[in-house]
């Protein structure tokens, strides 16, 4: 079975943010695997374990996203790819998307997987577009998967509720938290991940016009919310302490 | 200029839900005089016409075809592509629901557009159109706009007030016949399973009273729904409650589970994890009650009571009780 997964790196779910020149500072900052990307990452590594195959792991970003290739690997991902982003000026999703379905028609798959969204951005678009661009299915915040020849049965997170979809290979699906527990990487895993296959690619290497890849949305300011004022925290016994925030929540917030 | 706009309505159990006719708000924004049609899919959509002219729709396209009754991707593309092809809008709006969120992007890439996803607010700005959102989980927000073709935008729950209902105003009605042969849908919904409790919708509710792990057990959150009762409040949880397993996953309020924006959050017992924030720290009022004075919940709240939540919930019931019982 030949797997793919497109993954990103990004920050660590706990930085602070800071904007610097009216972007979001890289400055000191510590990178991961977006964390619904590992759920993908993991679930491709039993499918092969299961199917036997290939799995291997696509980003688009700069020099430091190998990192995030080589963690895959650790986990148990077999190859990798990286497009190198820097010549790519302010792209957006249909950017990402176009550069990933024109790496992607290149190569034989069985099955993509990807996180539902990432943690920086938030936009959830790149899988479902992706499948678009390739012609076909997309299953998104799956939280269970099974294949079974070509027949695949999923389950599917709807805002709660649980839908049970059957669908064929190829197909594209992103992964909802829930779907498994990612592995951490072994030591000799760790090890044998620097030794693993990574290809690297320019957008020059793609077959693919430069205005196709241009950003269609463009963004006019970046900014951080308002400083929220400090937080009433009453003081008191609590009977007295429930009484005056009623009344706050009436007289003050008036909310109530 | 004027711009013609095209809604896509999310209706829940042949319901619409409010997105939709906060989408309706933020397309006369965008619409500019221009006309506005909604497009609703499924065999029950002519009773949702007159709701959709009394909060601002010009024109409604019903697609009855049953196999839109229930949602699938390849179904609501195909129907959703057609009704585009007939309307050939300016700006496309629909709710960042399961819906919407699901194919919007697809969309997207098929008409080979851009998307801006997941929108707080939209505005006109010296004749520009602009969307503004959130990122890394609402630590900090971009401002958007497109730089040609068609608009295309998905919106966030509760955060553009729908406009009053003018129940003067009526709609056109138009029928579309769209052909969804078996073969063309790859993807089979073999069954919906419910998990969301009837009643008010999350994502959609004006208060929201939301327990995590702090209320040990799945009885703990009887006090929480007996001040949720008092109030007409939904009962919303941490992911902690629901991998405890003290409610369902339906109730999960954040980045993985639903993102709300009720005009009051009462957190009781919920620590305030960067994930849980992502997906209520827009709430126009935070109340955290929380033993520990250092939990970062107290970071985001406007009213904080530090104290056991099983002394002050029922407290706080027994307050709002009398108050409302007052007015
Ligand atoms: C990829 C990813 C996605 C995630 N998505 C989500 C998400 O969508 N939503 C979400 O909520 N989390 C999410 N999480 C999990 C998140 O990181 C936290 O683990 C979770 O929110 C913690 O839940 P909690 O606050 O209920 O539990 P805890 O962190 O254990 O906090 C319990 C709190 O209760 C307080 N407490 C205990 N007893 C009492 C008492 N008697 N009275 C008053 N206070 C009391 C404690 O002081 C503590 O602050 C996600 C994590 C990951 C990795």
């Amino acid at each position: 079975m030949n797997i793919l997964v497109c993954l990103k790196q990004t920050f660590d779910t706990e930085e602070r943010i800071a904007i610097e020149d009216g972007q979001i500072s890289e400055e000191g900052v510590e990178f991961v695997v977006n964390p619904y990307d590992e759920y993908a990452v993991e679930e491709a590594i039993r499918l092969r374990d299961e199917h036997g195959g290939e799995v291997t792991v696509i980003t688009i970003g700069p020099e430091r996203a190998e990192q995030a290739i080589r963690t895959a690997m650790a986990m148990g991902a077999d190859k990798g790819i990286i497009v190198d982003d820097e010549d790519l000026e302010a792209p957006d999703e249909n950017s990402i998307a176009k550069i990933l379905a024109s790496v992607i028609n290149d190569l034989e798959y069985d099955i993509i997987l990807g996180g539902y969204m990432a943690v920086d951005d938030g936009s959830a678009q790149v899988g479902p577009r992706l499948a678009e661009l390739l012609d076909i299915p997309h299953i998104a915040t799956i939280t269970k998967l099974t294949v079974d020849g070509d027949t695949v049965e999923v389950e599917k997170d709807v805002e709660g509720d649980i839908e049970y979809i059957q669908s064929k290979l190829p197909l594209l699906v992103t992964a909802q938290q829930g779907l498994n527990e990612p592995r951490y990487p072994s030591l000799p895993g760790i090890m044998k991940a620097k030794k693993k296959p990574l290809e690297r690619m320019d957008i020059e290497d793609l077959d693919i016009d430069e205005d196709e890849l241009e950003g269609r949305t463009e963004t006019l300011e970046t900014y951080l919310p308002p400083a929220k004022e400090a937080g009433k925290i009453l003081e008191g016994d609590l009977d007295v302490q429930a009484k005056e925030l009623v009344q706050l929540l009436r007289s003050e917030a008036k909310v109530i | 200029m004027s711009k013609n706009v095209l809604v896509l309505a999310d209706v829940r159990d042949g319901e619409l839900r409010n997105v939709t006719l906060e989408c309706l708000a933020a397309g006369t924004t965008a619409a500019e005089g221009g006309t506005i049609t909604v497009a609703v899919f499924g065999s029950n959509g002519k009773d949702l016409v007159e709701k959709l002219a009394h909060f601002g729709a010009d024109q409604v396209l019903l697609v009855t075809n049953s196999e839109l009754d229930q949602y699938s991707t390849d179904a609501f593309f195909q129907a959703f592509k057609a009704v585009i092809d007939k309307v050939n809008p300016d700006v496309i709006l629909t709710g960042h629901t399961a819906v919407g969120r699901d194919v919007s992007p697809r969309i997207a890439a098929r008409l080979d557009i851009g998307m801006v996803s997941d929108c707080t607010a939209v505005a006109l700005t010296e004749g520009r159109l602009t969307f503004t959102r959130p990122i890394y989980a609402g630590k900090a927000f971009v401002k958007k706009a497109f730089k040609e073709g068609a608009v295309l935008a998905t919106l966030r729950p509760n955060n553009i007030p729908a406009l009053e209902k003018d129940t003067g105003l009526s709609a056109t009605v138009e029928e579309l016949t769209v052909e969804l042969p078996a073969d063309s849908i790859r993807t089979l919904v073999k069954e919906l399973v419910r998990k969301a409790s009837e009643g008010v919708d999350l994502s959609e509710a004006r208060i929201i009273v939301s327990g995590g792990r702090g209320v040990k057990s799945s009885e703990g959150f009887k006090p929480l729904q007996e001040l949720a009762d008092v109030l007409g409040a939904a009962v919303g949880a941490s992911r902690g409650a629901c991998d405890a397993d003290y409610c369902d996953y339906a109730l999960q309020i954040g980045q993985t589970g639903k993102v709300v924006t009720p005009d009051l959050y009462i957190a009781c017992g919920i620590s305030g994890a960067i994930q849980h924030l992502a997906g209520m720290s827009n709430s126009k009022v935070i109340v955290a009650i929380n033993k520990d004075p250092e939990a970062s919940i107290f970071s985001v709240a406007d009213y904080g009571i530090v104290g056991d939540l099983f002394e002050v919930v029922p407290m706080l019931t027994e307050e709002f009780k009398k108050l409302l019982a007052e007015s």
